[in-house]
């Protein structure tokens, strides 16, 4: 059974996103341990990509940091392992196709498995072409999880129908990043979500604020915060790892 | 061409955000319907005639000929519909069916600005709003361009993101289409991201191979044995071809950017040193690093400094039917002087890279062999990074 389960189980999870190696390996290391340390439920690992297309600014600039310091596929793996040896904590990578695609699928799965790696989101693989990757991945343990975004309507139930892991609904039209206000109708999304399959579904893009996070995690069962974070990495440089903290304790205390 | 669920072989796909998968299958409804609209193909077929200038000449270059001595040489004239490039072929489609899919915004990337200025157009003449996205470096090689797109009722945005060039663009304008869909369509310019691009814009443009089919059969009483055409993501090339896929006998030869060189770091070439990859929408070949990071490309020509190919022409070079060719910088623009000196003719910098090609075939050639090159555009907007070239400082 899944470890993404443990992060939903009763409770409502904190995910947590950052970009592997942003600014480098080691503070990465650092900043991915006082996460989790300070009670995040289920950590995003972000493999850097040089063209990261669902990402704004934000993230973008931290795939250049981490990819600049020297950052590769075969070094987010490393990452992974050495935090699954100290936690339990669920992890999941979120990285594009042709990361995953052009290392080839089969060994990418089997190494970030054997790294205790849980799931994967992939944002431009959508429903259409989950044949790509979901055997390959599901052959090695590793869930595919599937994206649900404001435009989707129809098709909602079919691809809530074909889930593993959570499902990440995309709270905003736009790419990730800030925003100060959320104003998609999210709980028709959920309840369409619900009536198709009892996979958790968890809401990312644009959340940054205790307030924030308190309101989705009445619609969700989980909350993903991602560029709110990162911008933290890129304030504090070395000294992130309290600020994080700080933050990610401030937000569960608010779900 | 087979093109089941928007591929060609394995070539192709939609691997794109969540968020644009309905748009995208409202697109490919909306073009399936009215491809066989007899009003949408009227409306636009009065675009092209009166308003584009096609047909295009199909021009008997005399001159070249005998200077080369082998090879009789036709240049396909794109350079002459209005705005300067074939790229106003697939832009008068894909404009005129956003309007009937009551969109009122049309968004672009662009390289060297010729499909960013064809967009600009149309949108003026139809009265949409329209956004460009333009890499930084691009907004300086072709300054021109820009203002010109400004004249036309664009906003142009310079992206200062990545490596700042096309491919940036193309990041940046499916960015934006992520975020306003609703009145929004996102005009490709060339035959690549995700179906139904690839098969639009290829369906759009092969309004070039049916003109000089026709245009060399009346003229010869034959077929070609070549058609050349240059090659960035492929828009002119495949318009230039598509006819002739079920000719076997007509070569069909892309010519690609190979910048200072395949052999160096700096060149655009990706049939040469690409491999197989999923990026911008599309399985195709990519310039990319073994992790899969997309390369930085060079190119002296904007417009075919892109580091991946369409799919379907990924799809022509692995069965065989058509070839593709390295040109460097030097050999280009060496083209675009010799056409310029011979015939009167400037092509665009992205054009020059068939010429170049057909300098060096067409020698070897029968005299009574025949050689239909491509001029995708004219080459006004690269006068003056010409003459940096060959170091006369002028700016625009």
């Amino acid at each position: 059974m899944s470890r993404i389960k443990d992060a939903f189980t009763d409770k409502k999870a904190f995910i947590a996103f950052l970009t592997a190696g942003d600014p480098d390996y080691e503070t990465s290391l650092a900043n991915f341990r006082a996460v989790i340390e300070a009670g995040a439920d289920l950590i995003e690992i972000g493999i850097p990509f040089s063209d990261p297309i669902a990402e704004g600014p934000v993230i973008q600039e931290a795939d250049i940091r981490a990819l600049s310091s020297g950052m590769t596929t075969d070094r987010v793996f490393e990452l992974a392992a050495e935090l699954r040896r100290d936690y339990d904590i669920p992890m999941v990578f979120m990285t594009y196709a042709n990361p995953v695609y052009h290392y080839g699928a089969d060994v990418f799965f089997e190494k970030a498995a054997a790294a205790g790696v849980d799931g994967i989101i992939i944002p431009d693989c959508p429903f259409e072409e989950r044949g790509e990757f979901a055997e390959t991945a599901e052959r090695h343990g590793i869930d595919l999880i599937s994206m649900i975004a404001p435009t989707s309507e129809d098709r909602i139930k079919t691809i809530a129908s074909d889930t593993k892991g959570f499902i990440y609904v995309v709270s905003s039209l736009g790419v990730t990043g800030v925003r100060n206000e959320i104003t998609t109708d999210l709980s028709s999304i959920l309840a369409l979500i619900k009536e198709a399959t009892d996979t958790p579904a968890a809401i990312g893009f644009g959340i940054s604020k205790p307030e924030q996070a308190e309101r989705m995690s009445k619609l969700a069962d989980g909350v993903i915060v991602g560029s709110a974070m990162v911008r933290i990495v890129a304030e504090y440089g070395k000294d992130a790892p309290k600020h994080l903290a700080e933050y990610v304790k401030s937000m569960k205390a608010a779900i | 061409m087979k093109n089941e669920h928007g591929r060609f072989g394995e070539f192709g796909g939609q691997y794109i955000p969540e968020t644009l998968m309905n748009e995208i299958h409202k697109l490919e409804e909306a073009y399936e319907y009215y491809k066989n609209d007899p009003e949408f193909t009227a409306e636009l077929d009065k675009l092209m005639r009166e308003y584009a200038g096609r047909p295009s000449l199909l021009y008997y270059a005399e001159k070249m000929t005998k200077d080369l001595g082998g090879a009789k040489i036709y240049l396909k004239r794109e350079d002459l519909n209005h705005t300067g490039s074939h790229k106003i072929n697939n832009v008068l489609g894909q404009v005129l069916l956003a309007k009937k899919m009551g969109k009122t915004r049309v968004i672009a990337e662009t390289g060297a600005g010729q499909h960013g200025v064809a967009t600009a157009t149309a949108a003026a003449l139809m009265d949409m709003e329209c956004e460009i996205f333009m890499g930084e470096e691009d907004t300086k090689r072709q300054a021109l361009n820009v203002f010109r797109m400004e004249l036309l009722g664009a906003k142009v945005h310079a992206v200062k993101t990545g490596t700042k060039v096309l491919k940036d663009a193309v990041n940046e304008a499916m960015r934006e289409w992520t975020s306003r869909v609703d009145d929004t369509l996102y005009v490709l310019g060339s035959v690549m991201g995700p179906h139904p691009f690839p098969t639009i814009v290829r369906d759009f443009q092969s309004v070039i191979s049916k003109e000089s089919r026709a245009q060399i059969l009346e003229a010869e009483g034959r077929l070609p044995d070549a058609v050349v055409a240059c090659v960035g993501g492929g828009s002119n090339a495949i318009g230039s071809f598509y006819e002739y896929i079920k000719d076997e006998g007509v070569a069909l030869i892309g010519c690609e950017a190979a910048g200072r060189g395949v052999d160096t770091d700096e060149n655009a070439a990706t049939i040469a040193n690409g491999s197989m990859g999923i990026f911008h929408g599309m399985k195709s070949l990519f310039c990319q690093d073994k992790y899969g990071q997309i390369a930085p490309v060079y190119s002296i020509s904007a417009g075919l400094d892109y580091p991946g190919i369409g799919p379907e022409h990924a799809y022509l070079n692995e069965i065989g039917r058509a070839s593709y060719v390295p040109i460097t910088d030097e050999e280009a623009v060496s083209a675009f002087e010799y056409l310029s000196r011979t015939e009167g003719i400037i092509p665009a910098i992205e054009s020059s890279h068939a010429v170049a090609h057909v300098m060096k075939i067409a020698p070897e050639m029968p005299k009574d062999s025949i050689i239909i090159c491509t001029i995708s555009g004219r080459g006004d907007k690269d006068v003056a990074a010409i003459a940096r070239y060959r170091g006369v400082e002028i700016y625009e």
